[in-house]
């Protein structure tokens, strides 16, 4: 096995970033770098371009971002003669379930389904455990704000919060609004998700943040049964990241994929 | 884990050639993102795939020869043409694969 294969074989196994940036058109086509935030590992025709791929490279992979670059045979922008293919192999993203309740275990499940990391944090160590959340990567027995101010949390990262109950909801919910998350879902029939409301408007969060909260959480398709409900919140995840409405295919025209974005692999 | 990865390394290591196939750039709709690939080893064994089945089988064959020539090609595939017998796909978008093989 040759040094890239390894290395590369190597940081997927233990979710290491990696990045991988391949000729694909041009002088040298075929050639291929392995990119670490630390170092790389092969060589490019020339070394100003290889100076040029790797630090793209770099950039791409701080940011999860996979797709073409193009440059001059020595590395220059704005000029088209080198295609290059830098793929970002990121680790896979985070979801925190709060509220260690039936809907919990199948939204874990989901989750993981998903290709999340998946947390299940509950203040109640008899309901936080393993064996009740087979699926979950990490059971956690913490409060929830508390757990979530020192939890690691990016642009790729769920929150759903399944508490319903006030208590634990309305301070979680504020540290979950400071952060970058990409979703916050929050569970509640309509009386809980009004309380809730009130409660953290009272608090200083303003109607601007409120509306970052998916709540009542899911899409509309009538779920009853935790199973159910936890396809009515992993389909809403989906939407939301692509800016899809969440309604049936049937029922519109234009194209059914979204738009390539520009994210890592796994 | 990536399972296209995971097979591959496990091919080299027996000391069986393979190639990889990675989409590169789709344009418009397309069923898979960019970065989606499928290897094959020296003994047709497949894993992974490039877009939504209609382009695999041809994608196959392309690289069965990169295994034996081991040039690395870019391949487009466009909508399907039924009358011309062209492989394509049918949901109207392009897609750009890269086939290599594993040398490196």
């Amino acid at each position: 096995m040759g040094e890239i294969l390894n290395r590369w074989h190597r940081a997927l196994r233990e979710q290491a970033p990696v990045a991988l940036a391949t000729v694909v058109r041009g002088p040298g086509v075929g050639d291929k770098l392995l990119v670490t935030p630390e170092e790389h590992v092969g060589s490019l025709a020339s070394r100003d371009l290889e100076r040029a791929v790797v630090e793209a490279a770099r950039g791409m992979l701080e940011g999860g971002r996979t797709g073409l670059r193009h440059y001059g045979p020595e590395g220059q922008r704005r000029m088209e003669d080198v295609e290059v293919f830098i793929q970002s192999f990121a680790p896979p993203p985070r979801m925190y379930v709060f509220g260690a309740i039936d809907f919990a275990g199948a939204v874990a499940r989901i989750g993981k389904f998903l290709g999340y990391r998946v947390t299940v944090c509950d203040a109640r160590g008899i309901f936080a455990t393993k064996e009740r959340f087979p699926f979950a990567d990490e059971v956690v027995v913490a409060w929830p704000d508390e757990f979530l101010k020192e939890a690691e949390v990016d642009r790729r990262t769920v929150i759903c919060v399944l508490t319903h109950d006030p208590k634990f909801d309305v301070p979680l919910l504020k540290v979950a609004l400071g952060t970058e998350a990409g979703y916050i879902g929050a569970m509640g029939s309509r009386r809980t998700h009004n309380r809730r409301n009130e409660r953290l408007l009272e608090e200083g969060v303003t109607e601007e943040d409120l509306k970052r909260i998916s709540s009542p959480i899911g899409l509309d398709i009538g779920a009853r049964t935790p199973e159910e409900t936890a396809v009515a919140i992993a389909a809403e995840i989906i939407a939301l990241r692509t800016g899809h409405s969440g309604g049936r295919l049937a029922e519109r025209d234009g194209p059914i994929h979204a738009p390539p974005e520009e994210t890592a692999s796994r | 884990m990536n399972p296209v990865v995971e097979k591959v390394a496990g091919w080299r290591e027996q000391g069986k050639k393979a190639a990889m196939a990675t989409v590169v750039q789709v344009e418009r709709s397309g069923p898979l993102g960019a970065g989606t690939s499928m290897a094959v080893s020296e003994d047709g064994e497949v894993v992974g795939s490039v877009s939504g089945g209609c382009v695999e089988p041809a994608v196959f064959e392309e690289a069965m020869e990169t295994i034996e020539t081991g040039r690395p090609k870019l391949l487009t595939y466009g909508i399907s043409d039924e009358e011309a017998f062209g492989v394509g796909l049918t949901c109207g978008g392009t897609l750009h694969i890269f086939v290599e093989r594993v040398d490196w």
